[in-house]
């Protein structure tokens, strides 16, 4: 048993300890705390009072027994006790157990705040920095709630001692990161800002840390501090390295001051005052300078701290980012420190290089050291050294170098730690996407993806090649053949045969010519690979074996027998088998003209918007129209300004053959080519599978032929196959605003409001429903000094809708002055539930233009409700006797809007259901009650909807007696909250 | 800062410090976690690895692996002198620490963290502000003869 060194001795603990660890087994240990255990609880249980020392003693001995990893469950009075010992170490030892071992007995808590407060007040610096550490060391609410007031008097008052005063500013931080609401500005926060002159620099220290989380949270409040924080800066910047005796570390003046100043000045864009800018570019200055200087230790502590607060000042510049003399200076640092024979500076380099990669002042700059980052990504032993460069170059591509990188990236893939494949391969498709000028390099390089790390591919990245195939046409032949080559390799990745079988079974025809990849042989080869592959996979690929059908009548009857064959038509999995036997009865039945019809080679999926723009407007909210005009302004300034795309955009324009009206799928045109070419790789990966999670759903439903019964499947081919857009019935109204959807959302839940409004007209609405019928009067205002004329509106009901509304319009007049308003009556009737609303055009001259616009009429299926209450022993009875799976329907969603209780049970009223109170046993949850009205039947619906405040998050199921009811519902209801 | 953990080659946890609430069966994922992490580095790897959302930081002082998980914001090589720093009191205190010191009286480890970092933010950087604190405490407590008298158990 080695000696105790110093201090308070406790022989018993020093034995026990010694005794555990001679144990020579798990169970001999566990022998050992049992008996100790029993020991201490029968003398805590005893007659006999312990002295201090011996509560002391056991309770430290708990202490050790809980750090090893057992549990105690008693023991946590006499820690109690311990606190209100006058004697230091016991109160101490009591602290600590408190603090590791805290428990929210509330008995306990109150008892434990008591013994706080009452050495908070005993003027004792000692004891007052004790309580100040198990607050900050517990930190729970329960203890803000106690101390949140208090904790500022003492940090701010006058007479309060340096070291008391470092604790409490600390443990204010604490307290403000678990209940901010609790701890209250005041009077105080000016004075903790002037804590930044303090002589002591220690409290200085301490209290940079409270100011600089609080001037994230308040940034006015506290922006005397850059100020303050600059002059502190520069005095210890350019002191030399004696001056500041305790605070120097290894010949570095005060480094845990200056790198909490500079992540302070952080919090603030730079300085205005000119002046406090002038000093501080003075001090980033002489830390780049001294990074030059000979080292004044070989001490790694020296250059350590040196080299911190180097990447401190670098983050601010980079934060600053306006500054290009600056940047520049960082970037060639760094570029130093790339080739520095300390792992952790380099691997320090290339993060921060990541972020100076997306200022445009220094992206340029970073771009040069391409070579000496690949060589890292090659040659560094230590695989998070890799994964940084890897990063690295991901950060630094565009468009002139993303071959080079793309290249360097897949043949690091063939040898990379399985770790980071999959980060990996999400990178590579990103780049190879964001920058194909030709697409069939991007072909090519997700191939080449699928080849070397086929189990990394997620479903996302072949989703997307996919797409880009079918949306451009020129790659079309090239992908078919590229794949075909592909699957030739005897071993090729379960992916690899679902793009081919995709592209194949679309596109096939377009190889089919060369003998070499004849239509049997592209079959054969295509179905070698279908016993190996999972079942999903053989799904596609039966439907895949129909599309050829249609593509090579010569493969029918090879086909058909594969169909035929019992391992597909008898196959136990139920999707498999229901694909057998549809595709073969559907090829055996339908006519040529009726399978091509079907089995129609894919429409392009529709332009999607830049993900990331999409996201902004969602920010953006109410603003979205002119983050719209933005996205516009920007579309033409890159087509005019004919930029790096330029050849691109004129292939595509010229190839009049491309349907959609923009192939450019990818958004690359709303992304500026260089200075947001690398937003962090985070939102980027996010991104895409945002993107691809939204398409996948699509595309695969696109790609499958109903699957119902075959009878639906040939109706549907033969009748509705041109079945039209509700927008193209017909010619000359134009098709409905984008905004429309949203427009009618906003309805939902009230029947007043303006529907529409833009520079020349608003259009207001007044309706009112009562039973299957509504009435709807609509104010069309002319908003210009000019007169509108030939004014006409039209309302129509596009498809299904036809048969399940009614509606009748009194025809306005064609004339509306400048200024003045007209009104239109509109009757509705409901015939039966329905899902889309009807269409309003409007169309009239203004100055000689003519104006056309279509928007959706609010009407929703929900107007049609009549509320019924009910008891809440009827309620469950009823909602008990709708649950049929396609009776009910639910969604998930993340609060749009503030969760206010109030707001909703509006909202919900508006719906027009009855706000059931006091049936659901959670009082959180609200539910409705509700019969639909139509002509032909009644509807009744249940509603209910379960907010979870700390998700933000909505639960909302809907069971009414007619499945599309609730679906519609549930769509419509998502929208509200 | 998160948390500070304190362990062996073997994996024997020696200190375990959090600046944030865990419940008890987080705090032992991450403490298992976060030990393979780092005892699978090779020797002379970097410093620093990425875990999850944390930047982990370590360093090795004989036998004994020193360990932050660290916030985005935190700068890593400043935490390499934190640990430094704190190696330094520890070896001031004891007199040349060894891992058998931090076992055999654990307390007094915990108690000089505190005495320079709180919640997870350093308070104070000086050497001998700590120092003095730590031996102010020390005075305040009893004489030896005292507690040698007393029963072991």
């Amino acid at each position: 048993m080695p000696a105790v060194s110093k201090g308070d001795g406790m022989r018993g603990l020093a034995v026990f300890i010694s005794d555990i660890r001679n144990c020579k087994s798990k169970e001999a240990e566990i022998k050992r705390i049992n008996k100790e255990l029993a020991n201490i609880r029968s003398k805590f249980k005893g007659d006999k009072a312990l002295d201090g020392y011996s509560k002391k003693k056991y309770v430290c001995k708990l202490l050790f027994i809980f750090l090893l990893g057992h549990d105690i469950d008693f023991g946590h009075m006499e820690a109690v006790n311990l606190l209100s010992s006058n004697k230091y170490t016991e109160k101490q030892i009591g602290y600590l157990f408190i603090s590791v071992l805290v428990n929210s007995n509330s008995e306990l808590i109150r008892l434990i705040n008591n013994a706080i407060k009452n050495d908070l007040s005993s003027r004792n610096p000692t004891f007052m920095c004790l309580a100040l550490h198990c607050i900050a060391n517990v930190g729970s609410r329960e203890m803000a709630e106690a101390f949140a007031g208090e904790i500022p008097r003492i940090l701010v008052a006058g007479d309060t001692m340096d070291s008391v005063k470092q604790s409490a500013a600390l443990c204010l931080l604490r307290l403000y990161k678990t209940s901010p609401d609790l701890v209250l500005m005041g009077e105080w926060t000016s004075r903790v800002v002037h804590l930044l002159n303090d002589q002591h620099m220690g409290v200085v220290t301490a209290a940079i840390s409270l100011i600089t989380c609080l001037s994230q949270k308040n940034p006015d409040e506290f922006k005397t501090c850059v100020s303050l924080a600059v002059s502190r800066l520069s005095r210890i910047v350019s002191s030399a390295s004696t001056d500041l005796q305790d605070y120097t570390y290894y010949f570095v003046p005060a480094p845990w001051l200056s790198c909490k100043l500079l992540r302070l000045l952080q919090c603030y864009p730079p300085p205005e005052d000119g002046a406090v800018k002038g000093r501080l570019v003075e001090c980033l200055e002489t830390i780049l300078n001294k990074a030059q200087e000979p080292p004044k230790s070989k001490k790694v502590q020296h250059s350590n701290a040196k080299n911190a607060i180097l990447f401190e000042a670098i983050s601010l510049i980079i934060h600053y980012d306006s500054e290009p003399n600056l940047l520049v200076r960082a970037c060639n640092q760094l570029g130093q420190f790339l080739q520095h024979r300390e792992t952790n500076l380099r691997y320090l380099a290339l993060e921060s290089m990541c972020t100076l990669a997306s200022s445009e002042f220094s992206h340029e700059a970073v771009k040069t050291h391409i070579e000496t980052v690949i060589n890292a990504l090659k040659t560094e032993r230590d695989v998070s050294v890799r994964q940084r460069a890897a990063d690295l170059l991901y950060a630094m591509c565009d468009r002139s170098n993303a071959k080079q990188i793309v290249a360097e990236m897949l043949s690091y893939l063939e040898t990379a730690d399985y770790s980071i494949r999959e980060e990996m391969v999400l990178k590579v498709a990103i780049l190879a996407e964001k920058y194909a000028v030709d697409y069939s390099w991007y072909v090519d390089t997700i191939l080449n993806l699928i080849r070397i790390a086929g189990d990394y591919v997620s479903e996302e990245v072949w989703y997307r090649v996919i797409q880009i195939v079918i949306n451009r046409d020129d790659v079309q032949g090239y992908a078919a053949k590229t794949v075909f080559e592909a699957l030739q390799a005897p071993a090729c990745h379960e992916n690899m045969v679902k793009v081919g079988g995709y592209i194949l079974g679309e596109f096939g025809n377009l190889i089919a010519g060369d003998p070499r990849s004849s239509p049997l042989v592209q079959f054969n080869l295509l179905h070698s690979k279908f016993h190996l592959c999972s079942v999903p996979t053989r799904a596609l690929l039966l439907s895949a074996y129909i599309k050829f059908i249609n593509l090579f009548p010569e493969t029918k009857s090879t086909i058909q027998e594969v169909l035929r064959s019992d391992s597909q038509i008898r196959n136990s999995d139920v999707e498999l088998q229901q694909r057998a036997v549809e595709y073969l009865k559907l090829s055996s039945i339908a006519s040529t003209d009726v399978l091509a019809t079907v089995l129609e080679e894919m429409p392009p999926f529709p332009e999607r918007e830049s993900s990331i723009l999409a996201k902004l407007k969602k920010k953006k909210g109410p603003g979205a129209v002119s983050v719209n005009e933005l996205e516009e302004g920007k579309r033409e300034g890159e087509l005019n300004g004919g930029g790096e795309r330029g050849d691109n955009s004129g292939i595509s324009a010229s190839n009049a053959s491309t349907p959609s009206p923009s192939a450019d799928l990818l958004g690359l045109r709303t992304v500026p080519p260089v200075s947001a070419a690398a937003p962090s790789a985070g939102s980027l990966l996010v991104d895409v599978f945002s993107e691809a999670g939204v398409n996948d759903d699509g595309f695969l439903r696109d790609m499958e032929p109903p699957t119902e019964s075959s009878d639906s499947l040939l109706a549907e081919g033969s009748g509705d196959s041109d079945s039209a857009p509700p927008s193209a019935v017909s010619e000359d109204p134009a098709p409905p605003l984008p905004e429309s959807n949203e427009l009618l959302n906003k309805f939902v839940c009230k029947n007043n409001g303006v529907l529409f409004e833009n520079q020349l007209l608003q259009i207001g609405i007044k309706s009112e429903y009562r039973q299957n019928l509504g009435r709807m009067y609509l104010f069309y205002g002319n908003k210009t000094s000019v007169q509108f004329v030939t004014f006409t509106t039209t309302v129509t009901c596009p498809g299904e809708l036809q048969s399940q509304l009614n509606v009748q319009t009194k025809i306005v007049e064609p004339l509306i002055e400048g200024g003045a308003q007209v009104q239109q009556v509109i009757n509705i009737e409901c015939l039966t539930d329905f899902l889309d609303a009807p269409l309003l055009n409007i169309k009239f001259r203004y100055g000689g233009a003519l104006q056309n616009l279509t928007l959706k009429l609010p009407v929703t299926i929900n107007k049609f409700f009549q509320p019924t209450e009910m008891a809440s022993h009827d309620f469950f009875q009823r909602w008990k006797q709708l649950s049929q799976p396609q009776q009910e329907a639910q969604k998930i969603f993340k609060a749009n809007h503030a969760m206010d209780t109030e707001v909703l049970k509006a909202k919900l009223l508006g719906l027009g259901m009855a706000l059931l109170e006091n049936v659901d046993p959670n009082p959180e949850n609200f539910v409705c009650a509700g019969v639909i009205q139509t002509k032909a039947q009644q509807v009744g619906s249940l509603l209910r909807l379960e907010p979870n405040a700390q998700a933000q998050m909505y639960r909302l199921t809907l069971r009414s007696s007619k499945d599309t009811v609730s679906q519609r519902l549930c769509e419509l209801l998502a929208e509200q909250f | 800062m998160r948390f500070l953990l304190l362990f062996s080659r073997q994996g024997k946890l020696r200190l375990q410090k959090w600046f944030t609430a865990l419940s008890d069966r987080d705090k032992k994922k991450i403490i298992r976690d976060v030990t393979q992490a780092v005892l699978a580095r090779p020797p002379k790897a970097c410093n620093v690895l990425q875990w999850r959302d944390l930047k982990i930081v370590y360093r090795r002082y004989a036998s004994l692996y020193f360990c932050c998980g660290l916030e985005e914001e935190d700068n890593e090589l400043l935490t390499l002198e934190l640990l430094h720093r704190y190696v330094e009191l520890l070896d001031q205190y004891f007199g040349n620490v060894c891992e058998l010191d931090l076992i055999f009286n654990f307390e007094k480890a915990y108690f000089i963290l505190d005495e320079f970092v709180i919640g997870g933010e350093v308070q104070e950087t000086s050497k001998v502000s700590v120092a003095k604190s730590m031996e102010e405490a020390d005075s305040l407590q009893e004489t030896m003869e005292e507690y040698i008298n007393k029963p072991t158990y």
